[in-house]
C-alpha cells in the first residue's frame, strides 16, 4: 500500500517533470526538470528492487550526461533563448514521427498482454548481474568498450587545435596578442 | 508497545541522533578550523564567546539567521533559493550508508548502527556526490554575476574531473571486499585495514575528496584572490550559511568515508567501536584543516593536470596491479 502510493507520486513527478522539460524554453530550467524526472525514475527502479539500475541511472544520466549538458549551456551563454523563433514544421516533423513510433511501440506492448513482468519482482543480486555481463556476454562488453574508445579517440582528433601559424617576422609588431604575458 | 512500533521508534531515534550529531559536529568543525588555523598562524583565534570561545558557533548561527537575505535583482529567483539546499542535502544523505559502529542489540532487537545498509552503498555515495555538483553550478549560474558564474563553471569542471579519479580509486576496495555494501567493506577490514594493501588508492582518494569538497589547495571555485568568493559571492545570511555548513558536513562525511573504505571503519582495539569511528573521521577532518593551513592554492591548469594526467592514470594502473595480485594470490 505504502509502496503503491510512493510509486504513483514518483510516476507523476516523472511524467510532469518530463513534460515541463519539453515545454520549458529556458535550457537550464529544462535540464533541471529532466534531472528531477530521472531522479524519480531511479527511485522507481529502486522500488522495483533493482538498486543497481537505480544507482547507474543517477550516476550516468543525472550525474554525468546532464551535468555535461549544463556545463556546455553555461559555457555557451545563449542569452535569451526564450525569445527565439518558434519551431517550424522542419523541427516539428521529425519530432512528431519519433513520438508516433514511440507511442505505437507502447501501445503494441500494452495490447500484446505478455504477462512476463510480475508485479512483485525479486531482488537482483549484483553478483548475478556481473556474472551474466562478464561471463556470458564478455565479448559484447569488450566490443562496446572498444567502440567507446574509438569515439574518444575521434573526439580527441576533432578537438585537436590546428597546426600553429607560421612565426611572424622579427621586429615591430612581431608579438601576437597575449604572447609573453605570464599567466 | 508492539514490535513494529518499537522498530519505528528505534529507527527514528537513530535518525534524529545522526542528524543532531552531524549538524553539531559541522558547526564545531568550523570553530575547530578557526582555532587550528589561528594556532598555525600564531594567533589566538575566536576566544570571546563563552569559555575558550566555545559558544562561537551559536553566535555565528544567530548572526547568520538575523542577517538580511539579499537576492540580486537580475537573479533567477527560484534557482537562487534552491541552490544552497541542493549543495547541502546530498552531503547529509551520503552519511546514511556509513556504518558508524558495531551492531547493537536493544530489547532483543538487532540494531545495525547504519541508517540504510544498501547493497549498492558505494554506488549510492558516487551517485549523490555527482548530484552535489548541481548546487555549486546552479548557485553560480542563478546569481547572474560574473564572479559567481566563473566560480560555478570552475566548480563544475573540477568536480567532474575529480569524481573520476575518486570512483576509480575505490574499485580496488570493491575488488578486495567483493561487495558494494559499506557494512561488508568494514567487515572485510576486521584484521587489516585496506590502507595497508592499498596505500596508493588511499592517497588518490584523499586528494580527490579534498578536491570534491573544494578545500585548499583545490579551492579554485571560491578563490578569493580572483573571484571574490566564487559561486557564493551573491549569497548572504542563512543561504550563505547553508553553503558553508554544507561544506563542513561534506568534510565530516568524506572523512567518515575515508575511515570506512581505508582505515578499517569502526574496527579497533580497546576503545568502543563508535569512538574508533569518530576518531578516524576527525583525524581525516583534521588533515583537511592542517592542509589548509599549510599549502597554497594550485593554479587552474595544475589542478586539471593533476586530476586527468596524474591521478586518473595512476588509479587505473592501481586497479590493474590489484587485479594481478588477486589472480596470483
Amino acid at each position: 500500500m505504502i509502496e503503491q502510493t510512493i510509486f504513483y507520486i514518483l510516476a507523476a513527478v516523472a511524467v510532469i517533470g518530463t513534460l515541463l522539460a519539453v515545454t520549458e524554453k529556458h535550457p537550464v530550467h529544462a535540464i533541471l526538470y529532466l534531472v528531477t524526472s530521472l531522479f524519480s525514475m531511479a527511485t522507481i527502479f529502486y522500488l522495483l528492487m533493482a538498486p543497481l539500475v537505480a544507482a547507474f541511472e543517477v550516476i550516468l544520466y543525472a550525474g554525468a550526461i546532464m551535468v555535461l549538458f549544463l556545463f556546455v549551456i553555461m559555457m555557451l551563454d545563449l542569452g535569451h533563448p526564450e525569445k527565439g523563433m518558434a519551431p517550424g514544421w522542419r523541427e516539428w516533423l521529425p519530432a512528431l514521427l519519433l513520438s508516433a513510433v514511440s507511442i505505437a511501440s507502447l501501445v503494441t506492448v500494452v495490447a500484446s498482454h505478455h504477462a512476463t513482468v510480475s508485479a512483485y519482482p525479486s531482488p537482483l543480486p549484483i553478483r548475478e548481474v556481473a556474472r551474466r555481463l562478464f561471463q556470458e556476454h564478455g565479448l559484447a562488453v569488450e566490443l562496446v568498450s572498444l567502440q567507446l574508445l574509438f569515439a574518444l579517440v575521434g573526439a580527441l582528433y576533432l578537438g585537436k587545435s590546428p597546426a600553429p601559424p607560421p612565426p611572424l617576422p622579427e621586429g615591430k609588431g612581431g608579438q601576437r596578442p597575449g604572447e609573453g604575458v605570464p599567466l | 508497545m508492539t514490535a513494529f512500533s518499537l522498530d519505528i521508534t528505534l529507527f527514528a531515534l537513530k535518525l534524529a541522533l545522526v542528524f543532531f550529531v552531524i549538524l553539531t559536529l559541522a558547526a564545531y568543525l568550523v570553530f575547530a578550523e578557526r582555532k587550528i588555523l589561528a594556532w598555525v598562524q600564531d594567533r589566538k583565534g575566536p576566544n570571546r564567546v563563552g569559555p575558550f570561545g566555545l559558544l562561537q558557533p551559536l553566535a555565528d548561527l544567530i548572526k547568520l539567521l538575523t542577517k538580511e537575505d539579499v537576492v540580486p535583482s537580475a537573479a533567477d529567483r527560484w534557482l537562487f533559493y534552491l541552490a544552497p539546499a541542493m549543495a547541502a542535502i546530498p552531503a547529509i544523505l551520503i552519511f546514511s550508508v556509513i556504518p558508524f559502529g558495531a551492531p547493537l542489540t536493544i530489547y532483543g532487537r538487532h540494531l545495525p548502527l547504519v541508517v540504510a545498509d544498501l547493497n549498492v552503498g558505494l554506488l549510492f555515495f558516487l551517485a549523490l556526490s555527482s548530484i552535489a555538483v548541481y548546487g555549486v553550478a546552479i548557485g553560480g549560474w542563478a546569481s547572474n554575476s560574473k564572479y559567481a558564474l566563473l566560480g560555478g563553471i570552475r566548480g563544475l569542471a573540477q568536480l567532474i574531473s575529480y569524481e573520476l579519479s575518486m570512483g576509480l580509486s575505490l574499485v580496488p576496495i570493491v575488488m578486495l571486499s567483493h561487495s558494494f555494501s559499506l557494512t561488508d567493506i568494514v567487515a572485510a577490514q576486521e584484521t587489516v585495514p585496506f590502507i595497508v594493501y592499498q596505500p596508493l588508492a588511499f592517497i588518490i582518494f584523499l586528494l580527490s575528496i579534498t578536491a570534491e569538497c573544494k578545500r585548499i589547495p583545490f579551492d579554485l571555485p571560491e578563490a578569493e584572490g580572483e573571484l571574490v568568493a566564487g559561486f557564493h559571492t551573491e549569497y548572504s545570511g542563512m543561504r550563505f550559511g547553508l553553503f558553508f555548513v554544507g561544506e563542513y558536513i561534506n568534510i565530516i562525511v568524506l572523512g567518515g568515508l575515508a575511515a570506512t573504505f581505508f582505515l578499517g571503519g569502526w574496527h579497533g582495539p580497546l576503545l568502543p567501536p563508535t569512538i574508533w569511528f569518530s576518531l578516524k573521521t576527525l583525524a581525516v577532518s583534521f588533515f583537511f584543516i592542517w592542509m589548509r593551513g599549510t599549502l597554497p592554492r594550485l593554479r587552474y591548469d595544475q589542478l586539471m593536470h593533476l586530476g586527468w594526467k596524474v591521478l586518473t592514470p595512476l588509479a587505473l594502473v592501481n586497479i590493474l596491479i590489484t587485479g594481478w595480485w588477486l589472480m596470483l594470490k
